[in-house]
């Protein structure tokens, strides 16, 4: 690949990040993505809208975010100064917030009546009813049966908040199937209906207006950390279910040569099991839900079933924008395990008093890695992008618990 | 481009002053040969234009009818390969009948695009409908193939404004394809009045022959559809037949090819009675 002079210009016009991107929907859905890709370009020029953001940014959502030194764990594993960056205090409980918020103001600039969302561990689900709650718009958000089954907790919020939620059984029932079937709802509610996508994923102009709602994570991080310690920090960790925490936190600094930067994606049993949802790692470049991109698959190009012990990483897929940054370079992609994410999980809670959500547990996982490699001068910021509390059952059960 | 099957069918049609059939069924469903022996019977049954399905772990415009239909098709162990095959065959003693395959890019993509279009041809297919390659993504996929000299055809929608026609019906050739509702595959079906509308609309900016599907089951709404369109396209029922024509541990019964060919013989008594 072609040296670039920026790593943040993309995409195109045409919604690619090099080869990966792009918009492979039905045609139905051709004139809706049409007319979100203008109301998108002119809502980011409105200073009205920006101002709107902001506010709901502070006093809806609790922004900005800590910038937290985790003190134990730096002097526990005795290297690199580890900050966490804490979307976990978010209202809601994540970085998920963060978007809907950009997006249910999208929605209402468009006049759409009729919200509909996917879900794959619930939060993306609870942080679209949470913000139609305050709009007061009606909610339908698709959940895969298996998914329901392992995150009660979010189904009940979900409800509570007014929201509908629809349990789909098609394929293996998790988060790539429950896109299809709210990208169903969409072709044949065109009229009336947003689709508030959860990650940095689907068709463009998604993965690009999910990035700029997330990147108030690195733009925060940048400014708080000058702050703290007058310069930039030496790495950046984040975990890759889709990736939008990751592109979040990773945008801002994309142009800084001195930030070394780590993705972390879900190794499940382990690649070489094959059981995992690393889709970078074990899988290769394919079209699903309106973008190219890394994809789970076998060798006729039928989509095969990730696995993770987290929901929210459990999607055979990847955003577009980090398939690229992963054949360019700029970014470093790893892998942990169910086991090691359930150490760091452990680890954290213990040493930090933070329960984190099994997603950035991954993270964790790698920072336990990372950090005893490098020098104690050096600087580490890890996105803390959810609480653990949803996961208390998945994690007791693992630990083999009854609760 | 010369004249491919699809365009000396249409012409046909049109020579004898009616609408056609199109059949869609499910390559692979509910197994390789009962699949076959579907596909081989269609024109004997009255079918003008076959569609055939090629099964996806993922159909985003699908219903739950076609849905089930590809993973049955999945579970028999169907591949991309395995449909060209079937292709390859059934050239083998019908020369005339179009062929276009339907489905989604990714199968095709880890196939190969040029790879697929040169094995395509070879096989004896005709055109290809691929639900999500949009005009935006026409390097991808539709102009290689129209170079190879197969017919591209594009779904309209109701959705497809003034505005929006011009890059549906470019590169398109063969037929277009209008969905007469915004939804699934298998969902109700469409006002005729309001078909025959958007047919009017899309005649008076194309040649192309118009053919229109989603939501058309019986026999009578297929006569509906063809007195104001070139074609009736045909799917889920096809599918729903199959489902319906299944033991209890999913294998095909004796007359399930019998149950699809007899609908096909209703569905084409209906197209071609509607104009008389």
């Amino acid at each position: 690949m072609e040296p670039v002079n920026t790593y943040r210009s993309g995409p195109d016009e045409q919604g690619h990040f090099g080869m990966f991107g792009g918009r492979y929907v039905a045609e139905t859905l051709m004139p809706l993505i049409l007319e979100l890709e203008e109301a998108w370009h002119a809502a980011r020029k409105d200073p009205e809208f920006q101002a709107e953001l902001e506010h709901w940014a502070k006093h809806y959502i609790g922004r900005p975010s800590p910038l937290y030194y985790a003190q134990r764990l730096t002097e526990h594993l005795g290297g690199a100064k580890v900050y966490f960056k804490r979307d976990e205090l978010n209202h809601t409980g994540a970085h998920k917030i963060n978007n809907t918020v950009g997006q249910i103001l999208l929605a209402k600039r468009m006049g759409k009546t009729r919200i509909i969302a996917e879900t794959g561990a619930g939060q993306h689900g609870v942080a679209t009813a949470t913000v139609c709650a305050k709009v007061g718009l009606p909610c339908v958000v698709y959940m895969g049966e298996t998914d329901i089954a392992r995150q009660a907790p979010n189904v009940f919020r979900m409800k509570l908040l007014g929201a509908e939620v629809v349990p789909v059984v098609s394929g293996s029932r998790t988060l790539k199937d429950a896109m299809n079937e709210a990208l169903r709802d969409w072709v044949t509610n065109v009229e009336s209906t947003f689709y508030i996508i959860g990650t940095a994923a689907g068709p463009h102009p998604y993965p690009e207006l999910v990035r700029e709602f997330q990147s108030i994570i690195g733009r925060e991080t940048r400014e708080q950390m000058m702050e703290a310690e007058g310069r930039l920090p030496d790495a950046l960790v984040a975990c890759i279910g889709g990736g939008s925490n990751a592109i979040g936190l990773f945008h801002p600094f994309l142009d800084d040569p001195d930030v070394a930067i780590y993705g972390v994606e879900a190794a499940g049993h382990g690649i070489e099991s094959g059981q995992h949802a690393a889709s970078i790692a074990g899988g290769r470049p394919g079209v699903l839900h309106g973008n190219r991109t890394y994809l789970l698959q076998n060798e006729d190009g039928q989509i095969t079933e990730a696995h993770s012990i987290s929901a929210g990483l459990d999607y055979p897929g990847i955003g577009p924008e980090h398939a690229w940054l992963a054949d360019s370079g700029r970014v470093t992609y790893v892998s942990a395990t169910d086991k090691e994410a359930l150490e760091a999980f452990q680890l954290c809670t213990r040493m930090e008093g933070i329960i984190p959500a099994l997603e950035p547990a991954h993270a964790l996982a790698y920072v336990t890695k990372l950090a005893p490699t490098m020098d104690k001068d050096k600087i580490i910021v890890m996105n803390m992008c959810g609480r653990g509390d949803k996961d208390v059952f998945t994690v007791a059960e693992a630990l083999g618990v009854s609760l | 481009m010369s004249a491919t099957r699809i365009d000396r069918r249409f012409a046909a049609l049109k020579k004898e002053g009616r609408a056609g059939l199109v059949a869609y069924v499910m390559a692979g469903n509910p197994d390789l040969e009962t699949s076959f022996e579907i596909f081989r019977g269609l024109p004997g049954a009255g079918v003008d234009v076959i569609e055939l399905g090629m099964c996806f772990t993922d159909p985003m415009a699908d219903g739950p009818t076609i849905q089930v239909a590809g993973q049955r098709a999945l579970r028999a162990g169907m591949t991309l390969r395995k449909t060209l095959e079937l292709v390859r065959r059934f050239r083998k003693e019908d020369n005339d009948t179009p062929i276009v395959l339907m489905g989604y890019y990714n199968p095709i993509y880890a196939y190969g695009n040029e790879a697929f279009l040169a094995d395509a041809r070879e096989a004896g297919l005709d055109g290809l409908i691929i639900v999500d390659l949009p005009p935006e993504e026409d390097s991808e996929l539709c102009l290689p193939t129209v170079k190879a000299g197969l017919n591209w055809i594009r779904l309209a929608t109701p959705t497809t404004d003034a505005k929006r026609l011009p890059a549906v019906l470019a590169n398109t050739s063969g037929f277009l394809y209008y969905v007469s509702i915004t939804g699934i595959t298998g969902s109700a079906s469409a006002d005729a009045g309001d078909v025959a509308k958007a047919v009017e609309r899309l005649h008076a900016k194309s040649d192309l022959p118009v053919a229109v599907g989603f939501g058309i089951r019986t026999p009578e709404q297929a006569a509906d559809i063809a007195r104001v369109a070139d074609a009736a396209v045909v799917g889920s029922a096809f599918c729903q037949t199959v489902a319906d024509s299944l033991d209890e541990k999913g294998r095909a019964k004796p007359d399930c090819v019998a149950n699809v060919l007899a609908l096909a013989r209703a569905l084409g008594d209906g197209v071609r009675g509607a104009r008389s």
